[in-house]
């Protein structure tokens, strides 16, 4: 096991370089020319771009100052022995979900069997890492491919650090049957960096649900810079859920870059429960005639948390479809930004696409930054976007108070109703119920970290006391 | 039951009700009527406890010994009281079985008493459906939440039989209905009648009062009760309009 560690202040950026240089031979470990002119490239346009700062336009309302003053602990090689016993970690807990678990700790894909496992399919679920050795011409046809790094120099940094993470290929016509299931653990005893990197390739008529949760399992600080890839090829339909329920000392940059080809579908759901800091980048190209994207997201932060939502979607071809809704919620000092963009290219006629951001502030000290925006330059296009900033409705209130139901649960009820626009649309049940039941849980402030998506860690909670029924009967 | 005394309500500084006297006993049906604006609404929803509209600047209400003038909406729903909304509310998202359940769980709570059983709510819940002709499972449907207008006055009728109150008191539910509607919820709330229970119809027109009888009827004009009578003032009311009325009483 080999660890650098290094005192990230006063900058970051400087030490980032010098660990990258001292690092290249691990780092560029089984890389293609290609792959290796490209990381190279990639540190160099973060060496000129340096960490987002709250002068870069998009970044305005995210401010990583803070969490970027830490002394965080770099690894290039895994923080932990093959053969380690995960069990205790890794335990699937949604009732009957059955799924395929792709588990990563602190950024590294674990398996118990090998670094790659093929079904006789031809599904191929693995490292990223060994994927390069095992795969190398699948893999160079598709990894960074889609992650500009010129988006972000988040993703810079990642396209150059990012050793390993998970890799996911669907040949043509397979539909996968059981959703696999992404869960990304930080366990370590000091403040860990991590940055992953995540490659799905879906091939034509290809299906396949993808769940990924991002958990903490203790309150240790965290930094995370992870970046996906997802293809999805003519006809295929990519299902995709992102659960996100860190602790308040973690902050988690998750850049996600989605391709779909002709005919292609996407539906991405991303809920964030809890975390310290969390910026999702989403960056849609519709690649394809007839392609289709839903983008919907649910935040739900209290205490001084705060959630960046940027989407962006570009509409290349005629007859696509797009559609975003992000709704949150937001409770004491709690802040929310949604940046959603949406560009209509001049070819893409017949374009549907739809924006629409919606906010309770349930105190004075929340705050909101909302901006819908639509680029347009076909003239056959339906599009729309809206954004609203609100509390609960009074007349609502009054109507159930009017029946005997108290301010905290009349409450309860409105906010559930709320997010439940953006659950109704998780279309694996066992999962609907599991998130259903973290948001009601989280709405009354009972959500514990240790309550995941998929994991209990060994502390359990208390016993919950409900009282308050929400549950169908 | 209810006892009103000399009630103000004032809406942004302009007073509506200027001085309502009025006195229900259980078993009683009364019947408030009067032309737009005078108040009828505003009466309703003071009982009910709306206060972030209306400012009570005089007066007094007591519902069974109880001043309700000092609480809470939801304790007053709890202690009884009941307002079938002129305009019902849709609450989309919030399903009409785990609103009603929520509701009554609270106010047997309110009571000392253990949250009802599923299959005794199941029970009590296809008997106010029956009452008002409700066929949809409602399990999955949201509070009003595309209800056309005699659905939503229905479901009233339904949240009344499911709730039981001591004192219904009913805000224009004939408004928008048809016939057979208007007779439906008529005769839900005539079902749900009884010795220990009083209800307040507010109505503009005579019509619902051919199929809820009236014991008393009152004239609300210009935020007060100017007339009352039985159930042949509604009648005399529904042929001379509320003109003479207004004569009768400058």
């Amino acid at each position: 096991m080999k660890m650098e560690t290094t005192s990230t202040t006063p900058d970051l950026k400087e030490k980032i370089l010098h660990l990258f240089e001292k690092n290249k031979e691990t780092i560029l470990k089984d890389n293609s020319p290609g792959m290796i002119e490209q990381r190279t490239k990639a540190i160099q346009s973060f060496k000129t771009a340096g960490f987002p700062t709250i002068k870069t336009e998009k970044w305005r309302e995210t401010d990583l100052s803070k969490m970027l003053a830490t002394d965080y602990s770099f690894y290039f090689e895994p923080t932990f022995r093959p053969g380690i016993d995960l069990s205790g970690i890794f335990q699937c807990n949604i009732p009957h979900l059955d799924t395929n678990m792709v588990p990563q700790l602190n950024g590294w894909f674990v398996s118990d069997n090998g670094p790659v496992k093929t079904t006789p399919e031809g599904v191929i679920v693995g490292s990223y890492h060994a994927v390069k050795k095992y795969f190398p011409d699948l893999f160079n046809q598709y990894a960074g491919k889609i992650a500009d790094i010129t988006k972000s120099s988040m993703v810079a940094l990642n396209t150059a650090f990012a050793t390993d993470g998970t890799f996911i290929y669907v040949p043509d016509n397979v539909h996968v049957q059981l959703p696999m299931h992404m869960v990304n653990i930080i366990k370590h005893d000091r403040s860990i960096f991590i940055q992953n990197r995540n490659l799905v390739v879906l091939g034509r008529n290809a299906r396949l649900q993808l769940v990924q949760c991002d958990d903490s399992v203790d309150q240790q600080q965290s930094f995370t810079n992870s970046v996906t890839e997802i293809f999805i090829g003519q006809n295929a339909f990519l299902d995709h859920y992102k659960l996100q329920n860190k602790n308040n000392s973690s902050t988690f940059i998750n850049t996600s870059f989605f391709s779909l080809e002709r005919d292609a579908r996407l539906n991405t759901n991303g809920i964030t429960l809890n975390g310290g800091l969390i910026r999702n980048e989403t960056y849609v190209t519709l690649n394809g005639e007839n392609s289709e994207a839903n983008i919907m997201g649910a935040y739900l932060m209290d205490r001084t948390q705060h959630v960046d939502n940027h989407v962006f979607v570009d509409h290349k071809y005629p007859n696509c479809i797009s559609n975003e809704l992000f709704k949150g919620i937001l409770d004491d000092s709690a802040s929310a930004v949604f940046n959603g963009h949406i560009l209509v290219r001049r070819d893409a006629q017949k374009t549907n696409a739809y924006q629409n951001n919606k906010n309770i502030l349930l105190t004075d000290k929340a705050i909101v930054y909302t901006k819908p925006f639509l680029e347009i330059y076909a003239d056959d296009v339906k599009c729309s976007h809206g954004a609203t900033i609100g509390q609960l409705d009074q007349n609502a209130m009054f109507y159930l108070k009017s029946r005997g139901i108290g301010e905290k649960n009349a409450r309860l009820l409105l906010m559930y109703a709320f997010a439940a626009e953006i659950i109704n649309h998780i279309t694996i049940e066992p999962l609907k119920i599991r998130i259903d039941d973290m948001v009601k849980k989280r709405l009354r402030g009972e959500l514990s970290i240790c309550d995941k998506c998929v994991l209990h860690c060994s502390a359990m909670d208390n016993p919950i006391q409900f009282d308050i029924d929400l549950s169908k009967i | 039951m209810l006892s009103i005394k000399n009630l103000h309500v004032s809406i942004n500084g302009k007073e509506i009700i200027r001085g309502l006297d009025l006195e229900v006993q259980a078993g009683e049906v009364h019947a408030i009527m009067g032309p737009n604006g005078t108040g009828k609404s505003t009466l309703a929803s003071v009982i009910a406890g709306r206060d972030d509209v209306f400012d009570v600047t005089q007066g007094e209400v007591i519902f069974k010994g109880k001043n309700l003038l000092d609480m809470a909406v939801e304790d007053r729903a709890r202690e009884g009281i009941f307002l079938g909304f002129q305009y019902p509310v849709e609450i989309p998202g919030v399903s009409i079985i785990n609103f009603m359940r929520t509701a009554i769980n609270e106010i047997r709570n309110y009571k000392g008493l253990e949250p009802i059983s599923a299959a005794e709510f199941m029970k009590i819940m296809e008997e106010a459906k029956s009452l008002v002709g409700i066929q949809s499972k409602l399990t999955n449907r949201s509070v009003n939440e595309g209800f056309s207008g005699g659905e939503k006055k229905k479901n009233e009728i339904f949240q009344m039989a499911m709730l039981k109150p001591e004192l219904a008191i009913l805000d224009e539910t004939d408004s928008g209905l048809d016939i057979d509607a208007l007779k439906v919820v008529a005769n839900g709330v005539n079902s749900l009648k009884r010795p220990e229970n009083a209800t307040i119809v507010i109505t503009h027109y005579q019509r619902l009062l051919d199929f809820i009888i009236p014991d008393f009827v009152h004239v609300l004009y210009d935020g007060r009760i100017v007339k009352s009578g039985g159930k042949e003032l509604a009648i005399e009311l529904e042929t001379r309009g509320y003109d003479w009325i207004k004569t009768e009483i400058l």
